[in-house]
């Protein structure tokens, strides 16, 4: 499942922006301004199919490039001859790792993926050479004429081996340990559950695959065109990669057609660069499918075993786990992925002792990346699960055991952190249970129910079995453990004879999140002025940072609203002084200013008197501390917590699975767009059905089978269940700018569990796998 | 735009797009190495994602004649051009309800629109959803190739392998004998909406010859016939009255199927461990039996 930009806040309901069925809670008529439904500006083209994404950009003498990518998972590299390629007529170049002249690295971090594999490639579609040719099939058959020597080794696969395995990288394979010690470790309940969970390797799968354009520059460096959703990061590698300054290196961002977090385009944008650089020419690149799903990071596939004591009344005492994430051949995002698994492994609950180890380690397996609520999602799976197994050991309805242990604004988590933020757990909880149920299909005509299996499927509705399940879970909103969150903004008014109009520039990406449309608003609310434009990104702004972690909201966000309130002051402060009040005693509103009395009027077209107005500012939240070396540490500045419940029906027969309806209720901090957050939710839960029930891709020894969109199995309209969105809790987190909550993460994080949890009440069976496999839902005999 | 470049020197013969069923038996004659391609649902997948590079191509799709359907004999002539959507109407339904019901789960509208009856069956990929039900049917192939419009292929010796077309030979029309009676087509899958078959089963019943036909899918190379548990059950319906059998019964037609196409290992040499079948696999069992105790069942009904 993916986010698409525009086309998502577009999604609309039949009963439109306005009050109905669908409406969220919150909901409010106004055109324009915070909580208002504005659309995304470029919503019609994007639906229209007209919007112009990498994919369809031309220059004049375009060439075509192919990358070729390893067969094996584990193979030592003897000998590359690209002569016969680069003979073939119509190819211009071709490069390999000899031809990467700065730093070998391209991740954001250290040690991760080399540009090109140099002497051996540690996973399968690993990038060993790439060719630019003049037509896309002639530089295909051109990578495939490149004649590469492997000596294939034996690949390590399974991350329990990997401690013991021979290193896979001069770094070792254990990329971190977090041993979390927090209370008194010997701590024991009377009863004691143990579980042992796994959760797969769930795909970004972009909507639009990997693009990019790569224009060479007369200074010698090169023009990236591309969906990046961090532009300067990606600059800055790729400049150290090609021994580039920074100057030399721009980066544009287009439309980005789907991002789950970060888009792994680096692997792409390198070798792209290169032949530019290489044959003076532009040179393009869109990724098939096959590529696509070979090139980019995964979900950590995790496996976790936990043991949870209680007291008789099903009070917490300790939580014991152990997690093992898989980051694949390079470190990539694991540490931070692991920070975050560690530190949520109990879920949103008090629990005063807790034993937790975290280990992430590297295989041969496909690389795992960031995708949204990476670490959270894994460990609330697995938590989940272990209060569902707690509450039957006792007796107690799952939801009641889960309603006495919540945490509440001033809990610890495990970590030692207070939680200070807003943290409205119990009522989350109490009002997805206090929801209506969906219809039984016996009180509709039969035709009416879309059994398991699908409307031209097996289902039979004597072996159908309804299950109810809940969740609760947790994730951070910004980067953890230090990361320096700053963003930069500029706010421009420029008042003219067409009218006022206000831009914003920002090197925050649009990447569904909803950025574009909230700055805009945000403008509009503060400056009073209507039309207001979001400039296009490059990397000649100021650097704001990764699109990912909801965090635009929140630093993005906060810096156009400092920018946009200092040009209101230097709008206001001729007509304050020259009224003598105080710039406060004055307001703006649909293009007027008016005083607090009411004698001063006019409108903001008339106070500009045709100058341009500018501002720039900045926006850092509170710093962050890494975790120590007993996992204790203030390592997050925002929680964003959420509650589901979800209906399912089982054809226990068949262990076919169908979700009925999602209920959920988030904490939000405050509603900025009502439309833009309903679509942001339900398409988080979406992506939590496709995790729970289908989405994982397949590895056979470190081989991905079947890279394309029939063997990896996303939600279809028939598998998006109805999602009810019962409750946003409305409780402003007063550090965060407008008080407001990032929306997107929280429910892929809770949603799978919440189905396991249902499909657990309807067969009677653990559940304890990550996606559910058909085999595990049959009901027992 | 496209990405498939032209590689023969000789572009002009690249295509044929025949009008009528001599005409293309005519360019495949000329072209033997050419690939006659109908909807291009899986063909020209396969060619987007390097597979397979035909040498030439002769399009199908201005073969009106092999678009539609005739009776003949108490049969149904089948043209291969026909379309997933056009089978899964309901005037084809009241014909051969099986084979309607497979057209219907076999993909999203878009590849229903496009792919053909015909493809279907040449690209005999295990998971080919109208597969199992004509092997049920004990479907025929009319195969057109350069001595005329004669030869009669049985589909399973086609899918078995037992018999293949023959340079210039294109698939022209499937005889489908007409039962008037219920049949049912199943199918197992790992999402609600369209997806391949993990397994599925077509049941049909042939009340002249007192025979219930039964063939599942997807879990072997070709459509899987379980004689044995035919004959057995059809020797227990009451072919001149109500038809229904008793729950236990269709119980152990399904498991009778379901052991029939995922049998037991060989037992290991003397004072082995019997080798277990792995989970997935009994699952799978255990998937094949339901869908047969279900179509059965229904048609019985």
């Amino acid at each position: 499942m993916t986010d698409t930009a525009g086309p998502a806040a577009v999604t609309v309901t039949p009963a439109g922006a306005g009050a109905g069925p669908g409406a969220a809670p919150g909901e409010r008529h106004r055109p324009h301004g915070l909580g208002s439904s504005l659309p995304a500006a470029d919503a019609e083209t994007k639906a229209l199919g007209t919007y112009p994404y990498t994919a369809d950009l031309w220059a004049e003498g375009l060439l075509w490039a192919a990358v070729l990518r390893s067969p094996h998972p584990h193979a030592r590299i003897k000998r590359i001859d690209t002569s016969a390629a680069a003979a073939m007529p119509g190819v211009r170049a071709v490069v390999t790792h000899e031809d990467v002249a700065g730093e070998a690295g391209l991740g954001r971090r250290p040690g991760a993926r080399p540009a090109f594999a140099a002497e051996v490639v540690r996973h399968h579609g690993e990038p060993v050479a790439a060719v630019a040719a003049d037509h896309p099939e002639t530089a295909r058959l051109a990578a495939a004429a490149v004649v590469v020597e492997y000596e294939v080794l034996d690949p390590v696969t399974d991350p329990e081996k990997s401690f013991e395995a021979a290193p896979l990288h001069p770094e070792g394979n254990l990329i971190r340990h977090i041993p979390l010690r927090h209370g008194d470790p010997g701590a024991a309940g009377e009863v004691v559950v143990e579980g042992l969970y796994r959760v797969g390797r769930q795909d970004p799968a972009p909507i639009g695959a990997e693009a990019v354009l790569a224009v060479p520059r007369p200074d010698g460096g090169v023009e990236i065109y591309t969906a990046s959703t961090d532009p300067h990061a990606d600059r800055d590698r790729i400049a150290a990669c090609l021994g580039l300054t920074e100057e030399q290196v721009k980066v544009y961002v287009t439309g980005v057609p789907g991002a789950l977090g970060d888009r792994e385009d680096l692997s792409f944008q390198l070798p792209l660069a290169l032949l530019a650089i290489h044959t003076g020419s532009p040179v393009k690149l869109t990724a098939t499918r096959e590529e696509s799903f070979l090139g980019h990071g995964h979900r950590h596939p995790t496996l976790l075993r936990y043991a949870h004591h209680a007291d008789r009344e099903g009070k917490l005492i300790k939580v014991e786990a152990q997690l093992l994430m898989d980051a694949g051949a390079y470190a990539e995002d694991a540490s931070e992925a692991l920070a975050a698994a560690v530190s949520f492994a109990a879920g949103p609950y008090v629990v005063p002792n807790a034993v937790i180890d975290g280990w992430a380690v590297r295989t041969n397996n496909p690389p795992s990346g960031y995708l949204r609520g990476e670490g959270a999602m894994q460990v609330c799976a697995a938590y989940e699960g272990q209060m569902d197994k707690l509450a039957a050991r006792l007796g107690i309805d799952p939801a009641e055991l889960r309603a006495r242990n919540v945490l509440a604004t001033g809990d610890a988590l495990p970590t030692g952190q207070t939680v200070t933020c807003p943290a409205p757990v119990a009522q989350l909880l109490e009002a997805v249970r206090s929801a209506p149920m969906p219809a039984l299909p016996k009180d509709g005509p039969v035709e009416d129910w879309l059994l398991p299996g699908g409307p031209d499927g097996a289902g039979e509705p004597g072996a159908v079995r309804r299950g109810v399940g809940y969740a609760l879970g947790m994730v951070h909103q910004l980067g953890a453990e230090g990361t320096d969150e700053v963003s930069t903004a500029t706010v421009k008014v420029d008042g003219t004879a067409e009218g006022t109009v206000a831009t914003v520039l920002c090197a925050a990406v649009e990447t569904g999140q909803g950025f574009a449309t909230l700055a805009r608003q945000i403008v509009q609310e503060v400056l009073g002025v209507e039309d207001v434009q979001v400039a296009p990104v490059d990397t000649d702004q100021p650097p704001a940072g990764p699109g990912g972690r909801g965090r635009h909201t929140w630093v993005s966000a906060g810096a156009v609203e400092r920018a946009a309130k200092m040009v209101r002051t230097q709008l206001l402060q001729p007509l304050a002084t020259k009224f003598g009040m105080s710039v406060e005693l004055l307001s703006i509103a649909d293009g007027k200013i008016t005083s607090y009395d009411g004698v001063l009027s006019t409108t903001v077209a008339e106070a500009l008197e045709g100058k341009e107005l500018w501002a720039t500012a900045q926006c850092r939240p509170h710093p962050t501390e890494r975790l120590n070396e007993t996992g204790q540490g203030d390592a997050f500045v925002g929680l964003s917590f959420a509650a589901v419940r979800a209906v399912v029906d089982v054809d226990v027969e068949l262990g076919a699975v169908r979700v009925v309806e999602m209920a959920i209720a988030q904490d939000v901090g405050r509603v900025l767009n009502p439309r833009q957050l309903r679509a942001r939710i339900e398409a988080g839960v979406i992506q939590g059905v496709g995790a729970a029930l289908t989405e994982h891709l397949r590895v056979a020894r470190g081989v991905v089978r079947r890279p394309d969109l029939s063997g990896y199995a996303l939600p279809t309209a028939l598998d998006a269940p109805e999602v009810r969105i019962v409750k946003l809790a409305e409780e402003r987190d007063v550090v965060a700018p407008f008080g407001a909550k990032s929306a997107g993460a929280v429910p892929v994080v809770v949603s799978p569990a919440a189905v396991a949890a249902a499909v657990r009440a309807a067969t009677g069976r653990p559940v304890n796998r990550l996606p559910i496999r058909p085999q595990s839902a049959v009901g027992a005999p | 735009m496209s990405t498939h470049a032209p590689h023969a020197p000789d572009s002009a013969r690249l295509v044929a797009l025949p009008a009528t069923l001599d005409e293309a038996v005519a360019a495949l004659a000329a072209e033997p190495a050419a690939v006659p391609v109908a909807g291009g649902t899986d063909l020209m997948a396969a060619v987007n994602a390097g597979l397979l590079r035909p040498a030439a191509l002769v399009g199908l799709g201005r073969l009106a004649e092999l678009r539609g359907w005739a009776y003949q004999d108490g049969h149904a002539l089948l043209g291969a051009c026909l379309t997933h959507s056009r089978m899964s109407r309901p005037d084809f339904a009241a014909l051969i309800p099986a084979l309607a019901a497979a057209a219907r789960s076999a993909g999203p509208p878009q590849v229903r629109n496009a792919g053909t009856l015909g493809g279907n069956i040449i690209s005999a990929a295990p998971f080919g959803d109208t597969l199992p039900v004509l092997a049920a049917l004990e479907a025929t192939l009319l195969v057109a190739g350069p001595e005329g419009e004669g030869r009669q292929i049985p589909v399973s010796h086609l899918l078995a392998g037992r018999d293949r077309l023959q340079p210039g030979e294109l698939l022209a029309h499937v005889r489908v004998p007409l039962l008037h009676a219920p049949q049912t087509f199943l199918k197992a899958t790992s999402r609600t909406g369209p997806a391949r078959a993990q397994a599925s089963v077509a049941v049909v019943l042939d009340p002249v010859r007192r025979e219930v036909r039964c063939a599942v899918g997807a879990v072997a190379p070709m459509p899987l016939r379980p004689l044995d548990a035919e004959r057995w059950v059809a020797s227990l319906v009451d072919w001149d009255g109500e038809r229904g059998l008793a729950p236990e019964v269709l119980t152990a037609f399904g498991d009778y199927v379901g052991m029939a196409c995922i049998p037991d290992p060989q037992p290991a040499g003397e004072g082995g461990e019997p080798p277990q079948l792995p989970p997935a696999v009994l699952h799978m069992r255990r998937t094949v039996a339901t869908l047969a105790r279900r179509g059965l069942g229904r048609a019985l009904a």
